[in-house]
């Protein structure tokens, strides 16, 4: 609808030029040189070799035997990818199980009380990711505080083995993507009508089913992005488990780091990115689609 | 007089609530207070000391690293903040036009790629350019977190602009003020909260970016947390919380002035 | 002056294309104050829009002394507009808002100052000079924006439903100051809303809107007394139709069959009309109850609705329509009628008036 302040497509163009220019030149852009590249042989001291070979694309789930020349299915690849969805989705149930109750506690205190409580569920969110895995590192580490305290107590006798676990890794996403899941949860609950509630209870549900039947249908949107916004960067998580996984439980990022430095198989590396990509991608979709047919369920 | 029936409880969720609040803040001020440990453990407290301040401060690869992050993150945020007031006029309350779903994909892009794919495309790309061109200075790393910190700072700019009652651009006009009038007087003034938490939500993001950095920085161009990084594989003394402390106290006064700021209403 | 020629305008987005305005044409006269009346969705708004500069007509011609509008951007046109939501600035006090349609078009600081002073007067708002826009009133806010869109004086005012924020009785100050500031500027004022009291009590002329086009153009007592077709007389108003027998027309006035087969003298179209099934119109306080004998129509008495200015008779007529009758209450007025009973309806003579469906 034209209203008087409208912009000539022109202008609009011109606006978004700057913009369109950066995000082109440094990440839009060189994406579509990644395409390229996985398509390419891979050099032997890092880089490619310029001309055409699906290897690359192989080798992301199959391998050849060493000795034997055959045809298998890169084992190693596998379990780190099973490993990674797995940690993602767990990572999502966790902070989920965790995530639900607090956005539930923050929307329902007093109005003006409801900005203070988001801001102590922002302040972590905004700060230094490698800053809080490193917290998280200083208390689960054999020397650490948990096990410091529990020798104190005479729980244990020697330190529990928790850093450089699938655990610890699971710990540290859970930690610090809980304010991905709260954040939509509470955005959905905010918005909530509690006079629903209290039909819920004149028409005779309990507190459990009041939850279940009324207020979670209600607030599910704001859950399934939650969920999305905890998993996709869970997949492709790099810093969490470097550190915390310590090298020797990889997940997707270490491995697509892996190529270009100490296995030296851009090629490799590319086509895995793009497998990463294309994963978080359909959860995205699925994400849209899910999003798409709530609202017209709602009208 | 008795406690009425509360609809809104839910039993245990406060408990869980409060566990949470203390599960985020619990390992961060356990990290803030060993920074100040007299001792060299970052688990056994020794007494209190400023000494992890004074080594890190002079350590020259810290400073280093120090003066390398605000520098980037003060490009970044500059160019990106521009680039996103720009693209917010463009493209909001403007109705949808041609190529719009395009421009606002490309927008966000970095919000949806994972960092690690940017992160591979971006090291790829220019190691081309710095084979080309020889050049392998700070650029990368600007151009790069520009990039990235776009849509953080459109973001809020995007948000102030749709919640701008049209009709006062349309009363500016209607009271003769040409275009470039009604943007000086009328839009630029209400924007401006906008534009502020934009460019301080990228300084923010730029100053804590590790993977693009990682991947991108040539020798030598280490940032604070790209130092970090790689400190983390030794023997980690408490002058890593303290440099710790102080990145977190720039992140934390950063985003609760943007949280206020973006709180202000018209 | 302000001459609007056949104009259109068709929004096209997703979906069908809505037509907003169809081929309408107007003329609106120096120092009238000018009603745009209809229901919400009809076009005014559009309309108003569009002589702004807000909208851009899909055809036809807009000018103003002769002066082609079309043509121009907002800020080029002598006109100013008080928005519905106010649209003060927020960031101004509510001098600096009456002031800078004056400071865009570049006038001397001194004359601004004395407009500003002299506008803040005109709306009584001179204590409020240093408020910020936040800090008044809702009906001080409506004053600020009349006194800065009046402030450039301009050649014409648009209201676009300037009071349907404020309540009942501020409502009905403001009506009154509205007729007053006219009167005293001389500037025309174009007015939209969907409050029929408003536009009748307001207006020297009024244009009823309904489906993009302008039905009927009047006087408030033209168009009230006289409404030219059934969705003026529906809208404005409570009308009681009845299905009659069109005999003979002469000038304005004709001659009807009712359906109880007693005659009457009504008023006709302007246009003319051929003779056959037309519908009548009359207006409730035009009728009154009486006795069933020498009564122009009767039926059994439904309900009485008191209101305390007027009692209200629902009458349903032997031919199955139902027909609404309004007293005026006397004091110490005696009932005479009850529920139930069979009643004659009286037309005062003269009144009612045939549409053009």
């Amino acid at each position: 609808m034209s209203d008087g302040t409208d912009l000539t497509p022109r202008s609009r163009w011109l606006l978004l030029s700057p913009a369109l220019a950066v995000l082109l030149f440094a990440a839009s852009g060189p994406l579509l040189i990644v395409v390229i590249y996985s398509f390419l042989a891979s050099g032997d001291y890092g880089g490619v070799v310029w001309h055409f070979s699906p290897d690359a694309w192989f080798s992301v789930v199959l391998e050849r035997d060493f000795f034997t020349e055959q045809l298998g299915f890169a084992d190693a690849h596998l379990s780190i990818f099973w490993r990674s969805i797995k940690l993602s989705f767990m990572t999502a149930v966790l902070t989920f199980i965790f995530g639900f109750p607090t956005a539930y506690f923050i929307a329902t205190r007093p109005k003006e009380k409801r900005d203070f409580w988001m801001l102590l569920i922002m302040i972590p969110f905004w700060t230094n990711l490698l800053i809080r895995t490193f917290a998280i590192m200083e208390l689960i580490r054999a020397e650490g505080t948990v096990n410091s305290a529990l020798m104190a107590l005479g729980i244990i006798d020697e330190p529990i083995q928790m850093l450089f676990t699938e655990f610890s890794i699971l710990l540290g996403m859970a930690y610090v993507y809980l304010p991905l899941m709260v954040l939509p949860i509470y955005a959905s609950m905010e918005r909530f009508d509690f006079s629903l509630v209290e039909a819920g209870y004149d028409l005779y549900a309990t507190r459990w089913q009041v939850l279940r039947r009324v207020i979670f249908p209600l607030v599910k949107p704001g859950v399934i992005a939650g969920s999305i916004l905890v998993f996709v960067p869970s997949l492709g998580a790099y810093v969490t488990p470097r550190v915390l996984g310590g090298g020797k439980q990889l997940m997707l990022g270490n491995l697509i780091e892996l190529q270009f430095g100490a296995g030296r198989n851009w090629p490799l590396g590319a086509a895995l990115s793009l497998t990463l990509l294309a994963i978080v991608m359909v959860a995205l979709i699925l994400y849209v689609r899910a999003a798409g047919d709530d609202e017209v369920r709602h009208g | 007089m008795a406690k009425g029936f509360d609809i809104r409880r839910q039993t245990g969720f406060s408990t869980i609530a409060m566990a949470c609040f203390v599960v985020l803040y619990l390992p961060i001020i356990l990290l803030v207070v060993y920074s100040f440990n007299a001792g060299t453990s970052i688990a056994i407290w020794e007494g209190f000391s400023w000494r992890w301040y004074q080594t890190a401060w002079q350590n020259d690869q810290v400073q280093a690293a120090t003066i390398r992050s605000l520098v980037i993150a003060a490009w970044a945020a500059g160019i990106a903040t521009i680039c996103a007031v720009l693209a917010a006029l463009a493209t909001t309350r403007q109705g949808s036009f041609r190529g719009y779903t395009f421009a606002f994909a490309l927008i966000n892009q970095p919000l949806m790629v994972p960092e690690i794919v940017t992160a591979v495309a971006l090291l790829i790309f220019f190691a081309m350019i710095k084979v080309g061109t020889g050049y392998t200075g700070l650029f990368y790393l600007i151009i790069a977190h520009s990039a990235f910190c776009i849509p953080f700072a459109y973001m809020p700019i995007r948000a102030r602009l749709q919640g701008m009652d049209l009709s006062l651009e349309q009363a500016a006009m209607d009271l003769y003020a040409t275009p470039w009038q009604v943007f000086r007087r009328v839009t630029l003034p209400q924007l401006w909260p906008g534009i502020l938490a934009g460019a301080m939500l990228a300084f923010v993001i730029s100053l804590d970016d590790v993977v693009i950095t990682e991947f991108v920085k040539s020798a030598g161009q280490d940032t604070l947390p790209t130092y970090m990084l790689g400190q983390l594989r030794r023997v980690v003394t408490p002058e890593v919380n303290a440099i710790s402390t102080a990145l977190l106290a720039i992140s934390v006064i950063l985003v609760i002035a943007f949280f206020f700021l973006s709180r202000t209403r018209k | 002056m302000i001459e609007i020629d056949t104009v259109s305008k068709v929004f096209t987005g997703r979906g069908a294309p809505f037509t907003a305005l169809d081929e309408v044409s107007v003329t609106i006269r120096e120092n009238e104050f000018f009603t745009l009346l209809g229901p919400s969705g009809c076009g005014k708004t559009t309309l108003l829009r569009v002589i702004a500069g807000f909208i851009a007509p899909t055809s036809g011609t807009l000018t103003l002394e002769g002066q082609n509008l079309v043509s121009l951007p907002p800020y080029r046109r002598p006109v100013n507009t008080v928005f519905q939501s106010y649209a003060l600035f927020p960031h101004m006090t509510v001098a600096q808002n009456i002031a800078f349609g004056l400071e865009m078009l570049n006038k001397p600081r001194a004359e601004v100052k004395a407009t500003v002073d002299e506008m803040l007067a005109l709306v009584r708002m001179t204590e409020m000079a240093g408020r910020k826009t936040s800090e008044i009133s809702g009906g001080q806010q409506q004053r600020v924006a009349l006194a800065r869109a009046l402030a450039p004086r301009p050649k014409v005012l648009l209201l676009d439903e300037p009071l349907s924020a404020l309540d009942f009785k501020l409502r009905k100050d403001m009506q009154l100051e509205l007729k007053r500031l006219q009167s005293e500027t001389g500037i025309t004022f174009v007015f939209v809303t969907h409050d029929q009291e408003e536009a009748l009590t307001m207006s020297d002329r009024i244009a009823v809107m309904n489906a993009g086009k302008i039905r009927q153009i009047g006087g408030p007592r033209d168009i009230y007394d006289h409404p030219a077709e059934r969705f003026v007389a529906d809208f404005i108003g409570d009308t009681n139709f009845l299905a009659v027998e069109l005999l003979s027309v002469e000038g304005d006035q004709a001659r009807v069959r009712l359906a109880s087969g007693a005659e009457a003298q009504v008023r006709a179209p302007q246009d003319g009309m051929a003779p056959g099934s037309v519908t009548l119109a009359v207006r409730p306080e035009h009728a009154s109850p009486g006795p069933v004998e020498g009564a122009t129509l009767a039926g059994a008495l439904e309900n009485i609705v008191y209101f305390g200015t007027d009692t209200h008779f629902h009458v349903m007529l032997d031919d199955g329509t139902r027909f609404v009758l309004r007293q005026q209450n006397q004091p110490d007025q005696a009932q005479t009628h009850r529920t139930g009973d069979r009643v004659g309806v009286i037309l005062s003579p003269g009144v009612g008036q045939v549409l053009r469906d």
